[in-house]
């Protein structure tokens, strides 16, 4: 069994994960911030703590403007909905997910005002681009640290500039990077990172989070969801401290135990050591579907340009055969199809069938590559 | 005994506190937040009084959001 489905979620995952999330129902079980009870503060200990971890992990100065959410996808909305207003004008990239599309054409409808930048066939940005894009009531640019399709790894340092220059913020949906490559949001010059805990960081699904930044005046933001924080119970409005004014409802105790314990393995292990490995692999990826005729490879064709995603076509068969071809026959697991990306999908050129996506993680060998290499050859062929 | 709690607004700020308060080796206790003070989070630092300005410093050096410190008699 060859599991190449990484890019959709990470596995398996580090013991220590597996771990975590069973000592907190064991010796953690209260409700973190609504009782004093000790098995109430445990639970909050083990919160704070994967806090500090993600605040440290991100370059992120004051871990209460780290926001525990259920996925990226969440944390999206609630930079979207809490910062733009009827009017405001958001630049973002053809190449991004609907994470991020559908809540920008759902607020479009309202009367945001949207610039889609049109990128390059293999994905890549051109940053003149944006800055041509960017207007004075530019409120918002959004984008992908790397495609979910392809793998591309956007220039978010350099579009941070530009929405700066502009006097706009800068939102980065890092799905597909936090874990794999270094994120540093203060050297990045990101204003809002939105990331998920399933994937790189190597956690449990339905963990994940916003990073707040400095410069965003989180008192303007309206909160997506209102309810119980545990704090300040006697008022009937939502607080306005960070993080709780974003966190309403019992969190994900058990997942954010298990997130903890995958950045921990990460930081064992070192991020840039877990991105030569997955880079070193997606460069023999790239090669060895290259030389099978009757395939093509999508993107940028170098690894050093991309995440661990390769994605790919083939002349005389379609992605879904293939899909169940590598499943049913070699017990390869990948994804085909949209990913939930159309926008990227037309832009690459693969709409509406999609692709073969094979997604390397830090649990791949080099014998799993050149396996599926030749599975593919005998699919192909 | 004269102690001293300190109130946050949010359980994180009290928890970020504990651990900072700990690492400095203050003798503290974390308590459910006494209901004639405060509703607003549901934990307080607790401490010997004789300790508050130790306490303090320490909160205000890193920066920790306080709502307010208060005296208590048990």
């Amino acid at each position: 069994m060859i599991y190449l489905d990484n890019a959709a979620t990470s596995w398996p995952k580090p013991p220590g994960v597996l771990k975590a999330m069973a000592d907190v129902l064991e010796r953690a079980g209260g409700n973190p911030g609504r009782s004093g009870h000790r098995l109430s503060i445990a639970a909050a200990q083990v919160m704070y703590e994967t806090r500090e971890k993600l605040a440290s992990f991100f370059h992120v100065r004051d871990p209460l403007r780290v926001i525990f959410t259920s996925n990226a996808t969440h944390a999206i909305n609630i930079a979207l909905a809490g910062l733009l207003k009827p009017g405001d004008h958001v630049v973002t990239s053809s190449m991004e997910h609907n994470a991020v599309m559908r809540p920008l054409r759902s607020l479009e409808k309202r009367g945001l005002k949207l610039s889609v930048v049109p990128c390059a066939s293999d994905g890549s940005l051109d940053v003149s681009d944006v800055a041509r894009a960017v207007k004075n009531n530019t409120r918002l640019v959004v984008v992908n640290h790397a495609s979910n399709v392809v793998g591309t790894i956007l220039p978010v340092a350099q579009v941070a500039s530009i929405a700066h220059r502009a006097g706009a913020l800068l939102l980065v949906d890092a799905a597909q990077t936090a874990g794999s490559i270094p994120v540093d949001v203060q050297a990045m010059g990101v204003d809002l990172l939105a990331f998920t805990g399933h994937k790189g960081l190597l956690g449990p699904t339905g963990s994940g989070g916003l990073i707040i930044g400095d410069k965003v005046d989180a008192s303007l933001m309206e909160p997506l969801m209102r309810g119980g924080t545990g704090s300040q119970s006697a008022l009937e409005e939502q607080p306005n401290e960070l993080p709780d004014k974003f966190e309403s409802g019992t969190p994900n105790v058990i997942g954010i135990a298990g997130l903890g314990a995958g950045i921990d393995w990460i930081m064992e292990r070192g991020i840039e050591a877990i991105r030569a490995q997955e880079e070193e692999l997606t460069r023999v990826l790239i090669t060895g579907l290259c030389n099978i005729p009757g395939i093509k490879v999508h993107g940028t064709l170098d690894a050093s340009r991309s995440t661990a995603i390769v994605s790919i076509t083939a002349a005389h068969k379609t992605v879904s055969d293939i899909g169940l071809s590598l499943d049913e026959e070699f017990g390869i697991m990948c994804r085909v199809g949209l990913h939930c990306a159309p926008a990227a999908h037309k832009t690459v050129g693969t709409f509406p069938q999609g692709t073969v996506r094979l997604a390397t993680g830090a649990f791949t060998s080099k014998d799993d590559i050149s396996t599926a290499v030749a599975a593919l050859q005998k699919v192909i062929s | 005994m004269t102690y001293g709690v300190v109130l946050f607004h949010t359980t994180s700020s009290a928890m970020r506190a504990e651990k900072l308060l700990i690492k400095e080796g203050c003798a503290i206790k974390l308590i459910p937040t006494p209901r004639e003070l405060s509703s607003d989070c549901g934990i307080a630092v607790r401490f010997c009084w004789s300790e508050c300005q130790r306490i303090k410093s320490v909160l205000e050096a890193a920066g920790v959001e306080v709502d307010t410190v208060r005296q208590i008699q048990s």
